[in-house]
């Protein structure tokens, strides 16, 4: 049997997504066993030029660099993911392409002239076809596995779509900006965690970014209802995945008004 | 006068809860947990939620203490009896490829105890038998919840404080129960008026240090039943709402709840009638192993109206349509009656605070009234 080729490429990104895959434990052996991993540069092998069938792709495209190694990755992989909030809707730093990126750096380094970046950080669908997009900050290991597995079965992907309300409905959690008043994005937001913050007693922070059909100006009169300034609605909606629809227009007219 | 009721006193309350304990009943009772009653193994009479009130309002639930030594003087929490019968996530089935390939299916049996619940209110007995419809008295019984439900008894407490949601006067299911429990208690200041409903129950009783009520107790039942039925501001515009909600499938008014909704299908989640679910297969990574699965699902959610490429309702204005015309309209030729049971759930745990009836006068318009 001949094993398809799989790469885990990273671009600006904090590594999280990576570790999906090192903490499958036991499945890790088993994705060994199916596939053979290229490159992987956190986990060992390095072959950045390889041919693959399915290429990961963790991070936003923020440098000249990053321009056109995603090219060279794109003409060498017959099937591309953007893995994660960085790949998926250019991350969290992606709140820089609100603000003044060379004023940025003047203020932050020494010397700036080493710091290479472009303006904006941008998702990999910006410049080049993505087949697949798993959302998250960061991903978890069963995405990868249901992904990988359906592939190999030959079956298009499906990624999760309920928002997470529903999950937490299951869940049993007690609503918690019903019964506290907590601002949550849960009711915007795709499920993908298991309702992780709810059920710690906190709200949403929209991690695994829009869900589909996602009210976002019905949601910031709410939390406007609840007592938060328009600044801070703003902050809810232009915070990891700042830069994706609709969240980035609500987020918008909030921070503007 | 009634002859068939008993009174047992405060202080003899807890021999309720060891006496089922004793008979192998796995308990559950309401507790508070989270700023919340929710129902949940009940180990000692200590955990139920004493001198707690409820205050709710559309999108907003609070809890209060006070004094009081009462230990059912709320209305409703998130949840009751639903999650015990048709449970929110289960596998139905695995699958398992051979060495020689052939897949071979089995059945995951459901591990059931026999289970008493304590607290459950009329309008959750009202919604329990539209689940049993759907669920048992169809052509193909669903197993996973008939399993559960022949081990079930329940010790349901009549509603003597009806929150600022409840409607349930309005729909006929409370704040009374007329049926399908083994023991009503009506909760009095000094202990409770006890009726058993069938033999079980009744055997029950007799192992309960009771006596019989007096009349003035009957009285002080009956006349907090009454009040919480008067208590009740909100009410649908009719019993039967089918044809006024159909002649008005393109009211404005539909697109205005979809202005405010969420889309987040908080309402149909508590909803104790709700039963939609999807299916899913979960494999194993290395291929030869599978888990088929039932969770709850929502007709908010994308893949509610998934045909063949085609989604059937796409936006919020026609899901929401569909949520209320199928349980206040649909479920009368289906089911016999209304879906909806006024327990006000989908009122207070609406994020933004969507009011049912108040939507449901509005679409149906004052000409529509049935009453």
């Amino acid at each position: 049997m001949i094993k398809p080729k799989i790469a885990v490429h990273k671009f600006s990104s904090c590594d999280g997504c990576q570790l999906a895959f090192l903490n499958m434990g036991e499945s890790l052996l088993a994705l060994a066993d199916r596939v053979e991993i290229m490159h992987f540069a956190e986990a060992g092998p390095v072959d950045e030029n390889a041919s693959v069938d399915i290429a990961f792709v963790e991070g936003s495209i923020a440098t000249q660099h990053d321009l056109e190694r995603i090219q060279k990755i794109r003409a060498n992989s017959a099937y591309l993911i953007s893995m994660g909030a960085c790949a998926t809707a250019g991350g969290i730093q992606a709140l820089r392409n609100m603000a003044d990126t060379q004023q940025w750096i003047a203020g932050v380094y020494a010397q700036p002239e080493y710091i290479d970046t472009l303006d904006n950080s941008e998702p990999i669908s910006d410049h080049v076809k993505v087949d697949l997009a798993l959302w998250g900050c960061p991903i978890n290991s069963q995405q990868i596995i249901t992904t990988v597995r359906d592939l190999l079965f030959r079956v298009t992907p499906k990624p999760e779509r309920d928002k997470l309300c529903l999950e937490c409905k299951r869940q049993q959690q007690v609503c918690v900006m019903v019964s506290r008043g907590e601002s949550c994005m849960g009711a915007v937001t795709q499920n993908g965690c298991g309702a992780l913050c709810p059920s710690v007693g906190r709200g949403c922070y929209a991690c695994f970014g829009p869900a589909e059909d996602a009210n976002c100006p019905a949601l910031a009169n709410r939390l406007e209802g609840l007592g938060l300034v328009d600044r801070e609605i703003a902050q809810k909606f232009l915070f990891i995945n700042s830069a994706a629809e609709p969240f980035q227009s609500t987020g918008n007219k909030r921070k503007q008004s | 006068m009634r002859e068939d009721l008993s009174f047992l006193a405060r202080d003899n309350f807890p021999t309720l809860l060891t006496t089922l304990q004793e008979a192998g009943y796995h308990t559950v009772g309401p507790q508070l947990r989270d700023g919340a009653i929710v129902f949940d193994t009940l180990n000692s009479v200590d955990q139920l939620p004493k001198g707690i009130h409820d205050q709710q309002a559309p999108g907003s639930y609070r809890l209060e203490k006070s004094d009081s030594p009462r230990l059912f003087a709320w209305a409703n929490g998130p949840q009751a009896i639903k999650p015990y019968l048709f449970t929110p996530r289960e596998v139905l089935w695995r699958s398992q490829r051979s060495k020689t390939g052939e897949l071979n299916f089995s059945t995951v049996e459901p591990e059931v105890k026999p289970t008493a619940i304590i607290g459950v209110r009329p309008c959750d007995i009202a919604a329990l038998y539209l689940q049993d419809k759907h669920f048992l008295q169809q052509e193909k019984v669903d197993p996973y919840y008939k399993k559960r439900r022949e081990q079930l008894l329940l010790i349901a407490v009549n509603c003597t404080h009806p929150t600022n949601t409840c409607f349930c006067a309005s729909t006929g299911d409370g704040p009374q129960a007329h049926y399908g429990f083994d023991i009503v208690l009506t909760e009095l200041d000094d202990g409770f008026l006890l009726e058993a409903h069938n033999q079980r129950g009744g055997a029950l009783l007799e192992k309960l240090p009771v006596q019989p009520a007096t009349e003035a107790q009957q009285q002080h039942a009956e006349h907090a039943l009454t009040h919480a039925a008067e208590q009740q501001t909100r009410q649908l515009p009719g019993q039967n709402l089918n044809d006024a909600l159909f002649k008005n499938l393109q009211h404005p008014q539909w697109q205005k709840i979809a202005d405010r909704c969420l889309g987040c299908g908080n309402c149909t989640a508590v909803c104790p009638t709700c039963f939609c679910h999807s299916e899913g297969e979960l494999a194993a990574l290395d291929g030869q192993s599978s888990e088929h699965h039932r969770e709850w699902d929502s007709c908010f959610s994308p893949g509610h109206s998934y045909i063949h490429g085609i989604t059937i309702r796409p936006d919020t204005r026609t899901k929401y349509r569909q949520w209320m015309t199928h349980k206040l309209g649909g479920w009368h030729a289906q089911y016999g009656r209304s879906g909806c049971v006024g327990c006000g759930r989908c009122i207070s745990w609406c994020p933004v605070g969507i009011d049912l009836t108040a939507e449901a006068a509005i679409i149906c318009g004052e000409g529509d009234k049935d009453e």
